[in-house]
């Protein structure tokens, strides 16, 4: 017994139907679009939600590239992009400005993304109400009525208790003034780089089943209060000490030796693209 | 020259990979399907009915694969499901028209056709038998043939693929209620997500496709505890259904045009509850509820569990959590409860350091 | 009393029964029902034909025995209920020209919001009880679209103050307050966007007396300095002695007498009533 597997994967039927709740999540910046999220060779909770995107968008043409955390090189990047190029056949990158579908966990590229490249985010946790109301009978109303004291209320009680806005990653957006949305788990750094995004930029859950999209220049605002503002994390006076780049987002490295704190670029490909030029010029 | 980025991550995984394999073959044996769906038919049944998949051997290859792993056997499974588009629905089946090879009530103890106790564990006393270290396969055929020139002797009359129901004697007397066929088309679960509040065919498909364990537990819970229900099994049916599709041809959708496309074995569970309700005259009577479980393969725990939480989600009792449709129904899946507890394992390298951020400054 | 042409708040014909009803009790036939219930087909009728008005600046008691209705229909006025028949106009609201009954949930929201204020029989349904006391405070706040943390929380301090909740416990849960600290905290929240009505249920059941007393002069110095519209519930006729303008009596989900606080106290027309006044003195 055996049986070969379709073009990326899934069956035609069931990209089609992916890509029409894309096209619906598109329709309607930041509003969660249910579909029937299919299980997946990788697990729930790796991805999933994103590979379906990326496999119902994907075609002949395509170059892809993958990164988790940043890196084009870690397992589960390598994972996923292993899968894709299986059952398609397709052309992958690390260099972010070549590729036309990036699949993404927890970052936004470096380097600008451009017209036409689609940015696909992995999302753990789509609702951004979830800490305020468990049911999502009851966050559904609450999306439809535009209610989002929640949200405010969530960071409210961060400030109350910390003194700051505290949400690590994942803080809040609103999309298109309309629907808050969760934006993943990536950093408030790269939070702005959703605002008037060239890119279309979507985002999947396949465990919770939804499908959300930021179309390109879309106003992406991050909740802040008026006296609160939005911050993103601060990594003054500090450098990669690869490529000696600053204001990018930094990974904090132990020398093993020294015990001394170091820092090095966080998304490696533009690290290695910024050394490259550097030799050759 | 210029600089690559470090390959490391790619060749540990294939190292990994090579470890798995390696695992599975270090003593030398290779198992063939044949062996799993002749000897490890619990398990094969364990699976298909998790993965909402009905195919022997293909659980097979899967558990093979998983070296014997429920969870990752049914994670295959699923994922292999994907690439199958629902190209028919099949024609509604009948219960009645189960070919049964075991049957039980705990209600009555004369049911109608009778009880019959067909295969199960629930005879045995738990002993490991020492002496299967020494069967051999020679045993097993000898001991097939004395079997069946036994059974040859004792030839069994009754037609077993048309044994009423036991409940159609309760409905009868009017001691549960009766209600109209309800011939709605039933919502798919895997062509559209859930919402709620959702519909008893959502609820119903999403039981059947828990993982055993979880659906058990959260049965036992709202048995032992939460809602303290106890229902009475009042029958337990254990057989194979024939499935029948319809022709895509003709229009009208005829008993006689429709394809026989083969049969399933299934566990089929019909609970009691005993439930108060209040009669026209002012009087309170008592009236027995239904609580239904349907699983493929043989599952009784499983079916049996599955029928107490359809009831529990029929009532809805809002002090319980076992009568929670989003907590019941949004944790019980294998796939998504096993694979969101393993993405702890991958790298949280920027949410750590984000949230780093946060706590130092909260420290300011 | 000063009476302006406009009530603050006006009821209409307010029905809510709990169950279907079934041929013995429809068109809610008092012969049939026991009190309010039809023993058939174990409907409640628990607010029958409702009708009463409040003016500005009035204080309305509502007294009748447990299981009146009293809470039911309170809860019909903050919209936490829906009436299964009825119409209630607001003044501030589309000048008094809408039945809010009949508005969207999104409407209903806003008008909650905006210009009420409850305080439940049970704290555990007026709080958020894991979040903290002054973040209980804001979420009203918050839902009135106040975004300045600052602001905020200088309200919250002075209603806390006001309530008599030290401010060092304003980061505390109230699951660890006393019950009369919870319902202080409940009443804090209520006045925080100074709403035009105020509605409290049961405000002191269950507190000691001095507390009691407390709560009551706290409810009456603020109703006098703000001027605010309040409908307040008790079985005490003691309670409502002390508060109200003007009294309804309820039994059995209807109004059985109103009028003047002191008119009723003095000479109550129906048996109920007599009974209920008999057993004051
Ligand atoms: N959710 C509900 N479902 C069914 N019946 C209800 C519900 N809520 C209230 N009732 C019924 O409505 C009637 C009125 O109840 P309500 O809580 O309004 O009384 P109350 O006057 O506030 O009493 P108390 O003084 O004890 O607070 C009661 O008979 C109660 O059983
Ligand atoms: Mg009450
Ligand atoms: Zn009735």
């Amino acid at each position: 017994m055996r049986i070969e597997y379709n073009f990326a994967f899934f069956d035609e039927g069931s990209k089609r139907e992916i890509r029409r709740a894309t096209l619906k999540a598109v329709a309607i910046p930041g509003y969660q679009v249910p579909f029937a999220s299919r299980e997946m060779p990788i697990a729930r909770g790796w991805g999933t939600g994103g590979l379906q995107l990326t496999l119902s968008l994907v075609g002949k043409e395509d170059i892809l590239k993958v990164i988790d955390q940043g890196s084009d090189e870690s397992v589960n990047a390598v994972n996923i992009k292993k899968l894709i190029t299986k059952t398609t056949g397709i052309k992958v990158t690390d260099e972010t400005s070549e590729a036309t579908i990036i699949q993404s966990r927890h970052r936004i590229p470096e380097i600008p993304l451009q017209a036409g490249q689609i940015l696909v985010l992995q999302v753990p946790l789509p609702e951004p109400l979830r800490y305020y109301e468990p049911s999502e009978l009851e966050t559904k109303k609450l999306h439809a009525e535009q209610e989002y004291s929640g949200a405010w209320l969530m960071l409210f009680e961060q400030i109350m208790n910390y003194g700051t806005m505290s949400t690590g990653a994942d803080h809040p957006a609103m999309v298109h003034d309309r629907y808050v949305m969760a934006p993943s788990p990536i950093p408030r750094f790269d939070n702005p780089k959703l605002n008037h995004s060239q890119a279309l930029i979507l985002l999947g859950a396949g465990r919770e089943k939804k499908v959300y999209a930021v179309p390109p220049y879309t106003r992406v605002e991050s909740l802040a209060f008026e006296d609160f503002s939005f911050e993103v994390e601060g990594f003054k006076n500090k450098y990669c000490g690869l490529c000696g780049a600053k204001e990018v987002f930094l990974d904090e490295m132990l020398d093993d030796l020294t015990g001394e704190t170091f820092y090095q670029c966080n998304d490696t490909s533009y690290c290695l693209q910024r050394l490259n030029q550097k030799s050759a010029g | 020259m210029g600089y690559v980025a470090v390959k490391g991550g790619i060749q540990a995984i294939e190292e990994s990979i090579k470890r798995l394999k390696y695992e599975r073959l270090k003593k030398g044996t290779v198992l063939k399907f044949q062996q799993i769906e002749g000897g490890m038919r619990c398990l094969i049944d364990q699976v298909m009915s998790e993965s909402s998949l009905y195919s022997e051997t293909l659980a097979a290859m899967a558990i093979k694969q998983a070296e014997g792993s429920p969870e990752e056997a049914v994670f295959l499974l699923r994922a292999y499901r994907s690439t199958l588009p629902r190209k028919h629905y099949s024609r509604t089946v009948q219960s009645e028209d189960m070919s049964v090879e075991r049957r039980i009530s705990s209600s009555f103890k004369e049911i109608p056709g009778g009880q019959i106790l067909g295969t199960a564990n629930d005879y045995t006393h738990r002993l490991i038998d020492f002496d299967l270290n020494e069967e051999t396969e020679h045993d097993a055929l000898e001991w097939l043939r004395e079997y069946a020139l036994e059974r040859g002797v004792d030839n069994d009359q009754a037609d077993l693929s048309n044994l009423p129901k036991t409940l159609d004697y309760l409905r009868e007397e009017g001691l549960i209620p009766t209600f109209e066929i309800n011939s709605d088309e039933p919502d798919d679960v895997t062509k559209e997500s859930l919402h709620f509040p959702t519909s008893r065919s959502q609820r119903l498909q999403i039981l059947t496709r828990g993982q055993t364990g979880a659906v058990t537990s959260l049965g036992y819970a709202a048995l032992r505890s939460y809602g303290a229900l106890h229902p009475t099994v009042g029958e337990l049916r254990i057989g194979k259904l024939p499935i029948y599709v319809d022709s895509p041809f003709q229009d009208q959708k005829e008993d006689e045009d429709a394809y026989y496309i083969g049969e399933i074995k299934v566990t089929e569970v019909e609970t009691l509850f005993p439930a108060e309700v209040q009669k026209g005259n002012g009087e309170k009577e008592i009236e027995f509820e239904i609580g239904y479980g349907i699983c493929y393969g043989q599952n009784e725990t499983k079916a049996i569990a599955m029928s107490i939480l359809d009831r529990c989600l029929e009532t809805a009792n809002p002090e319980y959590p076992t009568h929670n449709e989003e907590f019941v129904l949004l944790h019980i899946d294998s796939v998504e409860s096993t694979g969101f507890i393993s993405h702890l394992k991958l790298p949280h390298y920027v949410t750590f350091q984000s949230k780093l951020d946060s706590v130092r400054k909260t420290k300011k | 009393m000063i009476k302006f042409e406009q009530p603050v708040l006006s009821i209409n014909n307010l029905n809510k029964q709990f169950g279907k009803g079934c041929p013995s009790c429809k068109g809610s036939n008092e012969d049939s029902l026991k009190k309010n219930y039809c023993p058939v087909c174990g409907t409640v009728y628990a607010c029958q034909n409702i009708m009463f008005e409040v003016y500005a600046g009035e204080i309305l008691g509502v007294v009748g025995e447990s299981g009146s209705g009293k809470s039911t229909l309170m809860q019909c006025l903050y919209f936490d209920q829906e009436v299964s028949s009825g119409e209630a106009y607001i003044s501030s609201y589309k000048d008094g020209k809408t039945d809010v009954f009949a508005e969207s949930s999104q409407q209903k929201r806003y008008i909650r919001n905006h210009m009420m204020g409850k305080v439940y029989q049970n704290p555990l349904l007026g709080l958020r009880i894991n979040f903290t006391s002054i973040g209980n405070i804001a979420e009203k706040l918050i839902a009135a679209g106040n975004r300045h943390v600052g602001k905020m929380e200088a309200r919250g301090k002075e209603l806390l103050e006001h309530v008599n909740i030290p401010i060092y416990r304003m980061k505390e849960a109230p699951k660890n307050f006393s019950g009369g600290m919870q319902q202080r905290v409940q009443i804090a929240k209520a006045l925080s966007n100074n709403p035009p009505l105020l509605l409290l249920d049961e405000v002191t059941t269950g507190l000691d007396l001095s507390v009691q007393a407390s709560v009551l002069d706290l409810i009456k110095t603020i109703q006098r300095e703000l001027q605010i519209t309040v409908v307040i519930v008790s079985h005490d006729l003691g309670v409502i002695r002390m508060l109200a303008d003007r009294t309804m009596v309820m039994l059995d989900g209807r109004i059985i007498e109103q009028g003047l606080t002191d008119q009723i106290l003095e000479d109550p027309q129906h048996g109920y009533t007599q009974h209920l006044v008999q057993s004051l003195l």
